[in-house]
């Protein structure tokens, strides 16, 4: 076996699971290959805020030890997996991207860490993101920018940029990242890897730093939907400290997907509101490519109508400031936060701190939705979007009474360069047109590589699935993948 | 695209989040949501007569804890990320007269 690092760090974690019970590779010797490739490649790509080597090297070695006894955890005992810094982590820092929590170090794990731990995973980065994953190119980090590993002039997406390039240029196998209104699936499409949002309650929040709480998910990203699959497993599960987090049965999603007969097929929904105007002609035409195999292989294609579309751009950005508002207002100044040194009174503690410590996007979204709680616009804004919150969902489940899955394109357009929205925060909004009415709906959606622009730009589509279905979601991914080589794509760094 | 940022009192609206902002900042929100506001008049079209508001998606009812102890953090754990602390306890500035 070739154990030449550039071998190494583009295998999937089921390649790498192989290679470590064979033991072919130590789980201290992948760790460094990562690490040796994360520090040739982070001054370019800018994926991590930060590396904890040696208490990963210290996990590697256990992994080890347990491994040689016959011991071994799970499917993800020694492997590598990055954290969007976003995640609660003992120990370590949880900035959220913004210097109002630079300093701040978590005293206690979140929910999908312990789980990470309890299955063997070696968790050894901190990864960078939009601020309090308020955006969709990583450019609102207080601390720095993340670029594209494939074309470096550009975004790699957000908020869970970090997320997406760190696997893209293979730093790390997989990563996890959250999800609110496209923020694993927009990044995974412009990286050109695979990204998964769960069903609403199928992943624990606890431990998750709060941006909209009925919107939010943690989700994997991984080099294949196998990847996904595995990583889902591990963290998904009922949890009582999240009182959203839903009772129901985990499957071992890998084994559905190892098991899925080649005769097979699905009942795949194309909504024509998701081909207007103003998609790109070239995700147009890959992702017609892509309908087409599925039609071809023997699934049934169905057009539908989800014209509700148009309206999650504002219903998103309603609901989602208006709860940020709130969960953004325990950053204070008064107990684990930066607190300013100009402050001489109580009120002022709060504002100066909160001013000195938050972006600009972050200060936007929170007058935003503070203004659509406030008195006199509360019925007009919020519980408006509230309401057409219930249509949006009522369309995907009558569309759901004649489809398994439903299929569109991640994103309108590639990724785009650094700079290019960054001063007009609508049209950075609109780049979510796709993705954002699955959070509403709290369906599980995923984003898998599906071609590549003329330009070597990555294209992703959007699979869309039934709640709490993530096995048939993924089997209808893996369904393309395996006779397909773009996840095998990477970039030359 | 229709800017109204007359309903917009961002004065206000910056006192009730606790925001401290600029001039400059003031004028920059309150353009920059005054347009993104003239963006969202088509859900007032919308004719949502009694229809329910989702606030989640999939809403969990009566989600109760048992009333048994569970581990919580010790003073030192919970004060550790303190700007200010004194005898295990958080310093702030004066509040009362």
């Amino acid at each position: 076996m070739d154990k030449t690092a550039s071998d190494i760090i583009f295998k999937s974690c089921g390649e790498l699971e192989k290679l470590l019970d064979s033991k072919q590779i130590s789980s201290v010797e992948l760790l460094n290959i990562f690490i040796k490739r994360a520090k040739e490649t982070d001054d370019r790509v800018g994926a991590f805020l930060t590396f904890y080597e040696k208490e990963a090297l210290a996990d590697a070695e256990a992994s080890d030890k347990r491994r040689a006894k016959g011991e071994k955890l799970s499917a993800l005992d020694g492997i590598p997996v990055s954290i969007k810094d976003i995640i609660s982590e003992k120990g370590k820092q949880l900035t959220c991207a913004s210097r109002i929590l630079k300093d701040y170090v978590s005293p206690y794990n979140g929910t999908v860490i312990e789980k990470l731990k309890s299955a063997g995973a070696v968790l050894w980065g901190r990864l960078n993101m939009d601020e309090f994953a308020m955006g969709s190119s990583t450019e609102t980090s207080a601390f720095k920018k993340t670029y594209n590993p494939w074309n470096l002039a550009k975004t790699p997406g957000g908020s869970s940029g970090g997320s997406a390039a760190s696997v893209a240029a293979g730093q790390t196998p997989l990563s996890l990242g959250t999800d609110t209104g496209g923020s694993i699936r927009q990044p995974a499409s412009h990286c050109g890897i695979t990204g998964l949002k769960p069903t609403y309650g199928l992943v624990s929040r606890y431990g998750l730093a709060a941006f909209a709480s009925s919107l939010d998910q943690i989700g994997p990203f991984g080099r294949s939907v196998r990847d996904c699959a595995v990583l889902l497993k591990a963290i998904a599960g009922h949890d009582f400290r999240d009182s959203t987090s839903y009772k129901v049965n985990i499957p071992d999603y890998a084994k559905d997907l190892d098991a899925l007969p080649a005769s097979k097929t699905f009942k795949i929904g194309i909504p024509k509101e998701y081909f207007a105007e103003g998609l790109s002609q070239e995700i147009r035409e890959a992702v017609e490519k892509a309908i087409q195999f599925y039609k071809k292989k023997g699934c049934v294609i169905q057009t539908i109508s989800l014209e509700k579309v148009s309206l999650a751009v504002p219903t998103y950005y309603i609901i989602a400031p208006a709860e940020a508002s709130s969960n953004l207002a325990r950053y204070d100044g008064i107990r684990y936060t930066h607190r300013s040194k100009k402050a001489t009174n109580a009120i002022d503690v709060f504002a100066k701190s909160r001013s000195e410590g938050f972006g600009d996007e972050v200060k936007r979204r929170i007058i935003l939705g503070t203004y659509v709680l406030n008195s006199g616009y509360y019925d007009a804004f919020y519980l408006k979007a509230q309401r057409v919150r219930s249509l949006i969902r009522a369309e995907f489940m009558k569309a759901f009474e004649s489809v398994d899955v439903i299929l569109t394109p991640t994103v309108p357009n590639v990724a785009f360069n650094v700079g290019e929205k960054s001063s007009d925060p609508l049209a950075m909004y609109l780049e979510d047109l796709y993705t954002i009415s699955v959070n509403l709906a709290g369906l599980p959606g995923m984003s898998l590589p599906c071609g590549f622009t003329k330009d070597k730009l990555p294209i992703g589509m959007q699979l869309i699935g039934k709640p709490y279905e993530e096995s048939a979601l993924l089997q209808c991914a893996h369904f393309f993948e395996r006779e397909h080589d773009f996840h095998r794509q990477h970039p030359t760094l | 695209m229709s800017n109204n940022t007359d309903s917009i009192d961002i004065d206000y609206l910056a006192y009730l989040a606790r925001l401290e902002l600029s001039d400059a900042e003031k004028e920059k929100f309150k353009n920059q949501i005054g347009n993104i506001l003239g963006h969202f008049k088509e859900l007032q079209e919308i004719n949502t007569d009694g229809i329910e508001a989702l606030a989640h998606p999939f809403p969990s009812y009566n989600v109760w804890a048992e009333d048994e102890i569970q581990q919580g953090f010790t003073p030192e754990e919970a004060l550790m990320n303190a700007p200010e602390k004194k005898d295990n306890e958080l310093v702030v500035p004066q509040v009362v007269e």
